[in-house]
């Protein structure tokens, strides 16, 4: 399966034979967990564990929770309440899928900027960057659909306002909202789809997530170097790399066991402090809350939404050209979706290359501008949409575009970048030299050979 | 090396995470106190007698008007809870009636009922309450005063009870009162006065102990399960750390004999 050389299972006893022939499954599983993978990975490497175990948590806590909730808009409000309550560890079950969520999503958007810095996304890996970003969409849309089901008053407003976008597409617009609400407003058919589809569509995540593995077990793991691995034989790969079993499946599953206390301990003693106080009221169509708030991990994206206002000089602009087709809202609509676009499309966006942002002296500001803008957009997202607070987004958003469409296809041209290490061998060694405490470039601190 | 990453990792999560509380950055407008509560922190627990006292503010002051719909009677008497006798519970429930469907008619509650639906439109159900109001926000909205202090429900629901100033308004034909913790004129008007019930453990009857008293009886309503949860916290970090520790030392020694080779290379 994968393109660099190593040992491939070899069926030794007649049974294995008998099965090998058959059925090539152990295989495999052998060559999935036996993958070589590069020496020099960094913690930033851990993500993918932490995110398999969230999608499995969620699926398992979700199966269990959806045998006791109830599809419909008298009951879905009081079923959450019964699992709350009379549910035999019901209570543990909805606070670990409520803050399994947001695990989830913490862990997706550290994943990605680790593959943002390293260049993760740069080819030959352009389709897992592609199938990633379809996970991340599907994980969207599934949070969403979710975040529906309890029945509180922010679930109502919320999928209120989000399929109030589809609503915002000039012409076909109302009807389209009236398909996907399956009425003319958020109602029981509209809970009962969106409870369908949330238990589907994590099943469509789990065989994107396979693609998404069968694709980098093809290309090999990128690392921090962005070197590739030498491939020439088994012994040249074999310098690069170790086997995923067992030296990175302890390493992450350390990683994970830390990652998972923190959450437990949120979990156990603060499981409502990311929640909404408003979704303990139960939905009424009649009452509208202060302020409609998605939940934190769509914050960004709900900043760019509502950074254009009809005064914004842009969407004057457009809306005058577009003969007032485009107005505001549905400016912003496209401008949240062309913000998840231009995301998907960086492989193609950066012009550099130099794979990993460790040997780019330039891009190295102009990233961690990037992750301080997504801080930023996301604390604006939570303010209400008025005075100073649409201004910061509004230039969050300009920095947001400015990144892909400009910063990153200039960037290939205008820098010079630094001298990447010739393998992944030689920046291990260097990284292990260095940490045992002599500099990797003192001459006197490299320990002579005692032959 | 690996702890500096370790500790950029663990910032940037934090970082990331941080405007997360700023989700639920409400505008807590009124003055809300901090009052101290039995069950806050970490191995806080509820207090049986106080929960029985907030019960018996609830049934004779906030049952005329407010519901608990999501409760039922039989939890009265589960552990961690006002933990009533099998036979006062249900001498309680007697004393509410509810529409029973097979009957088509009122009859007494037994246990397995759950207390009645609220009186008035206007009279929110009490269940969730200490849980869907936020007592504490933080400076811009960043909800650190809620992560020092708590969400803040139960403490809002006391100050509430506490907060009325004495001001009234007559608008559009009906009488509106001042209350400082909502921070504005509110319809339902003060209900809370010294003494006005005897409490059967004799503690006395002040208006802040019977407001203390039914804010927490309301956040067991709430979160019946809050010390089961915080046990299974316990334990569960505690597990989860010494098998870190264990996963942290195996990793160690599975790659001491590779950084060692690169080392000495």
């Amino acid at each position: 399966m994968s393109g660099i050389p190593h040992d491939h299972y070899e069926p030794k006893t007649n049974a294995e034979k008998y099965i090998h022939r058959r059925l090539p499954i152990v295989g495999l599983i052998y060559d999935t967990i036996m993958l070589p993978t590069p020496k020099n990975l960094n913690w930033m490497w851990i993500w993918g564990i932490v995110l398999m175990f969230c999608l499995v948590l969620q699926i398992v806590t979700g199966i269990v929770l959806a045998m006791h909730y109830t599809p419909h808009v008298d009951f879905a409000f009081a079923s959450v309440e019964h699992i709350m309550r009379n549910v035999n560890g019901g209570h543990m079950l909805r606070y670990l899928h409520q803050n399994g969520a947001m695990l989830f999503f913490l862990a997706v958007y550290l994943h990605m900027f680790r593959g943002m810095y390293y260049g993760s996304y740069k080819a030959p890996r352009e389709i897992t960057w592609i199938i990633g970003m379809l996970i991340y969409l599907l994980m969207m849309a599934t949070a969403f659909m979710g975040y529906v089901l309890p029945w509180g008053q922010m679930s109502f407003w919320g999928a209120t306002v989000i399929t109030g976008l589809f609503g915002a597409i000039p012409g076909v617009g109302d009807m389209l909202q009236t398909w996907l609400l399956g009425g003319p407003a958020v109602d029981n058919a509209a809970l009962n789809r969106f409870f369908s589809l949330h238990y589907l569509l994590p099943f469509v995540i789990l065989g994107l997530v396979i693609v998404h593995i069968w694709a980098f077990h093809t290309t090999g793991n990128n690392n921090p170097t962005g070197v590739e691995v030498r491939r020439g034989s088994k012994e040249e790969a074999e310098k690069d790399t170790l086997p995923f079993w067992p030296y990175f499946v302890i390493k992450d599953l350390f990683a994970l066991a830390v990652i998972l206390a923190l959450f437990w301990a949120l979990v156990g003693f603060m499981p409502n402090f990311l929640g909404h106080t408003d979704n303990y009221i139960e939905a009424n169509p009649l009452v509208t809350p202060p302020e409609i708030v998605p939940e934190w991990y769509f914050l960004p994206f709900y900043a760019i939404l509502r950074a254009f206002t009809s005064d914004v000089w842009i969407v004057i602009a457009v809306n005058w050209l577009t003969f007032g087709i485009v107005d505001a809202t549905f400016f912003g609509v496209l401008a949240m979706f062309g913000a998840i676009f231009v995301w998907a499309l960086l492989p193609w966006l950066d012009t550099s290359s130099v794979r990993s942002g460790r040997y780019r002296p330039m891009f190295k500001w102009w990233f961690w501008l990037f992750i301080i803008n997504f801080v930023v957009l996301t604390w604006a997202g939570a303010m209400p949409a008025e005075g100073i607070y649409t201004t910061v987004a509004l230039i969050g958003t300009a920095y947001w575009f400015a990144y892909f469409l400009v910063i990153m296809p200039l960037l290939g041209v205008l820098e010079k970048p630094l001298p990447a290490p010739a393998t992944i061998e030689e920046d291990f060694r260097e990284t292990m030299k260095s940490k045992s405490g002599n500099g990797p470039k003192g001459p006197s601190a490299e320990p002579i050979p005692a032959e | 090396m690996k702890l500096k990453t370790l500790a950029v990792a663990a910032l940037s999560a934090l970082v990331l995470a941080l405007p997360a509380t700023m989700a639920e950055a409400k505008k807590v407008k009124g003055e809300v106190t901090n009052f101290d509560f039995s069950f806050q922190g970490l191995t806080g627990t509820y207090d049986r007698n106080q929960l029985q006292r907030g019960l018996q503010v609830y049934h004779e002051v906030c049952a005329s008007c407010h519901g608990l719909q999501y409760v039922a009677f039989r939890t009265l008497s589960d552990r961690n809870g006002p933990e009533l006798p099998e036979d006062q519970m249900r001498a309680f429930a007697d004393m509410y009636e509810v529409w029973d469907t097979e009957l088509r008619d009122w009859r007494p509650a037994t246990g397995p009922d759950h207390f009645p639906e609220s009186q008035f439109e206007g009279a929110p159900d009490l269940s969730l309450m200490t849980k869907a109001r936020a007592g504490f926000s933080g400076p811009y909205g960043l909800g650190i005063n809620q992560l020092m202090k708590g969400i803040g429900g139960p403490e809002y629901v006391a100050s509430f009870l506490l907060g009325y100033t004495g001001e009234e308004d007559f608008q559009a034909g009906s009488l509106f009162y001042y209350n400082k913790a909502y921070g504005g004129w509110v319809s339902m008007n003060p209900v809370l006065f010294d003494d006005m019930l005897e409490y059967a453990d004799g503690t006395p009857a002040t208006e802040e102990q019977m407001a203390l008293d039914v804010a927490a009886f309301l956040t067991w309503t709430a979160e019946p399960k809050m010390v089961e949860r915080k046990r299974a916290g316990f334990v569960g970090v505690i597990f989860l750390s010494v098998l870190s520790v264990l996963l942290y030392l195996s990793n160690k020694q599975l790659w001491a004999p590779v950084k060692k080779a690169a080392k000495q290379s």
